[in-house]
């Protein structure tokens, strides 16, 4: 099972390290500085940190001793435009970091807010935006889920096949790319949305899939925690079922795909859109081990008082042997889980808000 | 030449000490800054040249009015203060 994960957190990243039944947190990195997205390259090791300074901008950082010294990078950047207007575009966060495939060394992924794919060669050095994406015409009928702009959040590379590229946008759907970026087609048939008029539920253009997750040995079957519910989608994003009854609620941001069992994914739910805390204040895990014909709501070690505690789309992740299981929340708290999620401990209740919870 | 001074809350992401440069507007003042300095740029101003939403610039005692072009005139001496907005943090 993996021994290190890294907290990306509102004030510093933080990399907690295994020992003996314990987990060890380390000094953090970029103390009081929030944290965007972590991103460890199991290619060549190298670990990359987004900044989103409040005042002074987005930042990248890398490092290639583990954290112990940094370097920062050209954070991913639009070009000037003709008329640099007050509406011409720039970077307002680096959302989602994802390396390339295996057969791609130093090819690292960048999706940003607003609503913006970029492409590294060059393991960070330089980023290129992708224009396929940027200049579609569909991207006008995109708009802000949270934030006040839309932003690319989940970046899928097929393990099979590093061309075939999947995107969660909210909101904007899901995209596909069968050509490293070269093209893309919206997709995502089945996908539904309440926050729409009644004839445009299933404009696919405008669907809020909070968080896309795939199975790694099984790549095709990929579960999405949409803002309206849980779907599941075994073509590899093109279309999607939903799972309407699920208790206690089908609302949330993150999903954790098992990396072998195609069926077995969780989710941390609450009660709504407007009320984003768990149902009844009782946190739990909602596991699924058959598809989503079932779930099951985990809870042992997770709190027995009520809890406020909101698990963002990026802050619940599983190790490559789908055992062990990291989840952070808004409120600072961190758990860990060695069975698949059916038993926690918590790891902290003092840490900053959790963007991104990520093994290494 | 005019007088650039920076906030203290800049030089624990990069070294920015205060520095005179020529120019007689604030984009001409700080493009002379950043041919020094040109990791800077992105901490002050956004992928378009304006000055970020959370960063406040004056020229001795006046903040500047034109955040997008930056096309304030400085005058020889003037000092220029780069500071970060309460707001933003």
């Amino acid at each position: 099972m993996a021994d290190v994960f890294y907290v990306a957190s509102r004030k510093g990243l933080f990399t907690y390290k295994r020992n003996g039944a314990d987990w060890n947190a380390g000094a953090p990195a970029f103390l009081g500085e929030p944290v965007s997205a972590v991103l460890k390259d199991k290619r060549d090791g190298a670990l990359y940190a987004a900044l989103n300074l409040g005042h002074f901008g987005c930042k990248l950082h890398r490092s290639d001793d583990d954290g112990a010294t940094w370097n920062e990078l050209a954070p991913p950047a639009f070009a000037k435009a003709a008329d640099s207007d007050a509406e011409a575009p720039s970077v307002d966060l680096i959302w989602s970091l994802e390396t390339g495939g295996a057969d791609e060394p130093g090819v690292i992924w960048a999706g940003v807010i607003p609503g913006a794919l970029f492409r590294s060669d060059d393991r960070g050095e330089s980023w290129n935006l992708i224009e396929s994406l940027w200049n579609r015409e569909e991207r006008a009928g995109w708009f802000g889920g949270g934030y006040d702009k839309p932003g690319i959040h989940s970046i899928l590379v097929d393990p099979s096949d590093s061309a075939k590229l999947t995107l969660g946008i909210s909101c904007g759907g899901v995209w596909k790319s069968d050509d490293r970026g070269a093209t893309w087609r919206l997709t995502g048939d089945g996908l539904r949305s309440d926050y729409m008029p009644p004839d445009q539920a299933q404009d696919l253009n405008t669907q809020d899939p909070h968080r896309l997750a795939l199975c790694a040995s099984a790549p095709d079957t990929i579960w999405c925690q949409h803002h309206n519910g849980v779907f599941l989608s075994r073509d590899g994003g093109e279309s999607f079922v939903e799972f309407k009854d699920i208790k206690p609620a089908v609302f949330g941001f993150a999903v954790a795909v098992h990396p072998h069992h195609p069926d077995t994914a969780w989710f941390v739910p609450g009660v709504k859109d407007e009320t984003r805390v768990p149902v009844d204040a009782r946190l739990i895990v909602n596991k699924t081990v058959d598809g989503g014909k079932s779930f099951t709501a985990c809870h042992r070690g997770l709190p027995d008082a009520p809890s406020y505690d909101l698990i963002y789309r990026h802050a619940l992740d599983v190790d490559e042997t789908g055992d062990r299981l990291v989840m952070g929340s808004t409120t600072g708290n961190l758990w860990a889980s060695d069975d698949g999620g059916d038993n926690w401990r918590q790891v902290s209740a003092y840490l900053p808000p959790i963007a991104q919870v990520a093994f290494a | 030449m005019a007088h650039i001074a920076f906030t203290d809350n800049l030089q624990k992401h990069l070294p920015c000490p205060p520095v005179t440069a020529p120019g007689d507007s604030v984009r001409a003042v700080l493009n002379a800054v950043f041919e020094e300095n040109a990791q800077l740029r992105s901490y002050i101003l956004d992928d378009q040249g304006r000055l970020r939403k959370h960063v406040n610039i004056f020229i001795n005692d006046a903040a500047i009015i034109d955040r997008v072009a930056l096309g304030d005139a400085v005058a020889d001496d003037d000092r220029v203060f780069i500071f970060q907005a309460l707001s933003g943090g």
